[in-house]
């Protein structure tokens, strides 16, 4: 058994030619779902199946992969996914956002800003943006087809009326392109912003319910919202607790059973290269960081 | 008779080649007006140009049914050389294609013919492979839309001259509508359905 045991990234050369011609129509029609006969992959639903076989069918031997979940580098998701791709495809792989040419992610955009020689594949576990409103395939279909989104505006209306502010605040519907309506995928509402007039082409890949969908560059993404209750990105109010970042998103994290907690950044990549810069947040505790800081200054 | 021992090659690497090949077309349709080069190349056979025959190789299959203009459907060897490295079936009907390759761009259909996609599935339209004179040289044409920031500007010598004017029904039609592909030699622009000419200058 010395012949290798898969294809270059995994995917065969059928499987990734239909998969090619879903993503040029996606980028050709921006936000609108192109269906595509997803396959199986050796890895369950839901761990981004879909971003992978869309990774699978761009990544060549000279790109560099990141992979984020949550926006950290190191969770089992990420780490699984970089191993699978330095193994099936022998492509190199970082963690620097600003080195990859291809990032797949799981909910998060990176803080630091894209620029146009790269490829954001996201992971989508449900691409409908009005799925939960309306149950049935055919009628979404229709509603998309007809541009026919007033039962995603009395959604967010109900919001208002049930809290007093729109409360959704994750997979925060957008308009792209002024036509269709998307899903983002379940990122935090903070990222919305990050979408809109990007110079970096994003690429959406569900697999389980066999969808793929796209941002062409420099493209218009609004997220929905109401003139008298305009689209807030929301960050809890603290700053990173290790770097000090006051306008990066945050994940908080519970330190012990009395209700203490640490707000921290999500994008791990993002603090760290803070902290190697030298930002030191209220609960840094990193004397090899500072060490390592002091003998670069001396 | 020919045999295949006398057919032009396909790609020497089958799998980078068409990896690479695609991610040039996806930049093109990514950043539409914007020229991208083909870098592997197979063989090709009587008018196909060789970055038509790249993306040949790369995007079609027996499940993509092809359309060709007269001359390219007037030359048994590009028939031969299609059905054998890719398998796609050859069809008569305009408005079941997949693709679309046009070498005569003078004589290229009304592109009402070709399929537009509906309203529910506008994925399901034909993208027209058409290859040009030059994509470096020529009138001038400025572009807007997605993918583009600002105004891309094209130089193309392209036939039918008036292709900008007629892609114009993509701007009634859309969501459904004609993905163009413009192909010179090496060279690759492609024009989504999305992108609005604002100018044509000289």
């Amino acid at each position: 058994m010395n012949a290798p045991a898969y294809n270059f990234a995994y995917l065969d050369e059928q499987t990734k030619r239909m998969i090619r011609r879903a993503i040029l129509k996606a980028i050709a029609i921006p936000g609108y779902q192109v269906p595509f006969a997803s396959r199986e992959m050796p890895m369950p639903y839901g761990w981004g199946t879909g971003g992978v076989q869309v990774t699978a069918a761009i990544l060549g031997p000279q790109d560099v992969l990141k992979v984020i979940d949550q926006g950290s580098d190191d969770t089992t998701n990420a780490i699984s996914i970089r191993k699978f791709f330095a193994k099936t495809a022998g492509v190199a792989t970082t963690t620097s956002t600003d080195h990859a040419t291809v990032i797949q992610t799981r909910h998060r955009i990176p803080e630091a800003s894209l620029h146009e020689s790269q490829v954001l594949v996201y992971q989508v576990p449900i691409p409908e943006p009005l799925r939960f409103l309306e149950p049935r395939e055919t009628e979404t279909r229709r509603m998309h087809a007809l541009a026919e989104y007033g039962l995603m505006h009395v959604k967010l209306y109900e919001d208002i009326a049930r809290f007093g502010h729109i409360a959704t605040a994750y997979a925060y519907p957008v308009k792209v392109n002024a036509r269709y309506v998307m899903d983002p995928s379940p990122t935090p509402k903070f990222d919305n912003p990050k979408m809109d007039n990007c110079p970096a082409l994003q690429l959406f890949g569900a697999g389980r319910e066999k969808r793929i969908y796209a941002i062409p560059p420099y493209t218009q993404v609004v997220s929905l919202d109401f003139e008298d209750h305009p689209f807030e990105p929301y960050r809890f109010n603290a700053p990173c607790a290790l770097c000090g970042a006051e306008d990066s998103y945050l994940d908080e994290i519970v330190t012990d059973d009395k209700g203490s907690r640490m707000f921290v950044c999500s994008d791990t990549d993002h603090c760290e290269g803070r902290q190697a810069a030298g930002h030191r947040g209220a609960l840094s505790a990193a004397p090899y960081k500072d060490k390592a800081q002091g003998e670069a200054n001396g | 008779m020919t045999t295949i021992a006398e057919l032009p090659p396909g790609f020497a690497d089958k799998v980078l080649s068409a990896q690479s090949t695609f991610r040039s077309v996806m930049d093109a349709m990514a950043r539409p007006g914007s020229v991208q080069r083909i870098v592997p190349m197979a063989g090709t056979a009587g008018p196909m140009m060789r970055g038509t025959a790249a993306i040949a190789l790369t995007l079609f299959d027996h499940d993509t049914p092809l359309w060709l203009d007269a001359r390219m459907s007037d030359s048994s060897d590009v028939l031969k050389w299609l059905k054998f490295h890719t398998g796609a079936p050859v069809v008569q009907d305009t408005s079941i294609a997949s693709f679309a390759l046009i070498s005569d761009g003078g004589a290229l259909p009304s592109l009402e013919r070709f399929a537009l996609g509906t309203n529910e599935y506008p994925d399901r339209s034909t993208t027209v492979i058409i290859q040009v004179d030059a994509l470096d040289a020529g009138p001038s044409f400025e572009l807007r839309g997605p993918g583009i920031d600002g105004v891309a500007t094209l130089r193309a010598s392209i036939k039918p001259f008036d292709l900008f004017e007629r892609l114009r029904i993509n701007e009634a039609l859309f969501p459904r509508g004609i993905d163009v592909v413009l192909v010179a030699d090496e060279a690759v622009v492609a024009i989504p359905r999305t992108t609005r000419i604002v100018s044509k200058g000289a």
